[in-house]
């Protein structure tokens, strides 16, 4: 048996290299799978709580998007306003008792992790597009376009946008977050850590070593996110061309509005 | 002359505030109409119930004798031949100047896109504008931004485009560039409904002037009438503070 720290980290890993492999790679795709559908969540929640109805809307429209709204607005709150620990308990065991639902454990967790998402992605998605210029829905409808035709081509790419570092930080929310679902038994790195642990009782070393491929998550994901965000905003820089007829006369001139949007 | 727009009896409140008190005017093919008055006098507004942006009370907007208000007009089209030029631009700001210019045509008017860039190409070089396909709104100057949006309008066809103070939130040296965008316009025989302070535009520009004040129209006429010869004292006054 090694006697030193480095003895037992060395060791561990080598033991157990497996098992924090398989449990990475269970919390990334808790973490991906579940941030994704709950933004998919977030945008549907925030584009019904966005609806305008027309001046002329009959009373069945008017009823429905208030009952939608009703709706929704409880979803949020219960959901931001309970640990996503109870709620994977209430939704596991509530599924298996009351529905005889054997759920996977890890289509339960993908599942706790997306409702989950989806509460907080609504109201930020919803705040996204809050603060989007009047002056663009204004200008979409005076061309012509329709409500939808105005969210999806004007409105929303630029909400989504502006919203991108808190979709990110949601997702590293995720990842250090799934770390709960193991009291559903998922198989992700911290229910992995445990068992590791339990063997030679080494909860120091074991959890060390887990402490360190969060972080090296948590920095991967967030460099990569400051990278899509930069590819958002498009070159810098745009050409200008001096003859229409030459297309080599290129000028390269250079944006003015770095960080603005 | 057959008459492209008229406005009859229109009102509109917000609250218990009536911005419009009941306005009547025309204006037919070719004709451009400059409206002019003081801040807060409701010219925003008109030209706003005018394109549908507001929902007017009471009163009616016929274009070529039809009512908008009523059913049987399609209003993406409606849109589409009525356009509005902002005094804040309002470009599209997740798209570059060709892209501005294209949307509208691929979505309401279900152009191609070869079409579209052909057109957007077109009409951004009419402007002046290009040689900045690729500039994202927050590339360009204010100038710059208000003749792209030119462009966006008139890649749509227009039959009638509403100017809401197109130069007013530019810098001094770039109101020429616009303006003389529009003037070119004017001359192509656009219909033209144009909110602005530029005098020396309205009395260049213009086949009539309108005079708001306090939610209705309180004079109409040629531009050497109501510019040259102002009947009450309020136009006079006002007149007077432009200079
Ligand atoms: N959406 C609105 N809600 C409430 N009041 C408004 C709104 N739009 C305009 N108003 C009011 O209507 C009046 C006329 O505004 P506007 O048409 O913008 O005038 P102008 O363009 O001549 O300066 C102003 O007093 C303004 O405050
Ligand atoms: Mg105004």
């Amino acid at each position: 048996m090694p006697t030193t720290f480095f003895g037992w980290v060395s060791f561990l890993l080598k033991e157990y290299g497996g098992l924090f492999l398989s449990g990475t790679a269970m919390t990334l795709l808790v973490a991906t799978t579940g941030t994704a559908f709950g933004f998919a969540l977030g945008l549907l929640a925030a584009i019904v709580r966005c609806i305008e109805l027309p001046h002329g809307a009959g009373a069945f429209k008017r009823a429905l998007v208030k009952a939608a709204n009703a709706l929704l607005g409880v979803y949020v709150q219960v959901f931001r306003g309970t640990p996503m620990i109870v709620q994977a308990m209430v939704i596991y065991y509530g599924s298996m008792q009351y529905l005889g639902l054997d759920l996977d454990h890890t289509a339960a967790a993908i599942l706790v992790v997306s409702v989950n998402t989806g509460a907080y992605m609504a109201e930020i998605i919803r705040g996204g597009i809050i603060s989007v210029d009047k002056g663009q829905f204004e200008a979409a409808h005076a061309i012509g376009m329709t409500h939808w035709q105005t969210m999806t081509t004007v409105v929303l790419p630029q909400a989504i946008r502006n919203i991108l570092p808190s979709v990110g930080n949601e997702f590293i929310v995720n990842i250090k977050d799934s770390s709960v679902l193991n009291v559903i038994s998922v198989s992700e790195l911290f229910f992995q850590a445990k068992s590791a642990a339990g063997t030679y009782f080494r909860y120091f070393e074991v959890f060390f070593i887990v402490a360190v491929i969060y972080l090296v998550l948590t920095l991967v994901a967030s460099r990569l996110l400051r990278w899509v965000e930069k590819k958002m905003d498009g070159p810098e820089n745009y050409v200008i061309y001096g003859s229409q007829t030459d297309s080599r006369a290129e000028i390269v001139v250079h944006g003015e509005g770095e960080g603005d949007a | 002359m057959s008459k492209v727009i008229e406005v009859e009896g229109l009102r509109k409140s917000f609250g218990s505030h009536e911005v419009l008190r009941g306005i009547d005017f025309s204006a037919a093919k070719g004709e451009v109409t400059c409206i002019i008055g003081s801040s807060g006098s409701g010219k925003s507004t008109l030209l706003r119930c005018i394109n549908l942006l507001e929902t007017p009370d009471a009163g009616c907007i016929r274009y070529h004798g039809k009512d908008i208000l009523k059913d049987g007009v399609h209003l993406g089209q409606y849109h589409a031949k009525v356009g509005m030029v902002f005094q804040q631009f309002n470009l599209f700001n997740n798209m570059d100047a060709l892209h501005n210019c294209m949307a509208g045509q691929m979505k309401v008017l279900r152009r191609s896109r070869e079409e579209s860039e052909a057109n957007a190409r077109k009409y951004l070089e009419k402007v002046g504008m290009g040689a900045y396909l690729a500039a994202k709104p927050r590339q360009l100057s204010g100038g710059q931004k208000q003749r792209v949006a030119i462009a966006r309008t008139l890649a749509m066809d227009p039959e009638v485009i509403l100017f809401d103070e197109p130069t007013s939130a530019l810098d001094p040296e770039m109101v020429g560039e616009v303006l003389s965008v529009m003037q070119a316009l004017a001359q192509e025989g656009m219909t033209m409904l144009v909110v602005t302070h530029e005098m020396g535009f309205a009395r260049a520009a213009s086949d009539q002037v309108v005079f708001m004040n306090d939610g209705v129209i309180a004079e109409r006429g040629t531009p050497d009438e109501v510019l040259g010869a102002p009947k009450s004292e309020r136009l006079r006054a006002f007149l007077s503070s432009m200079l």
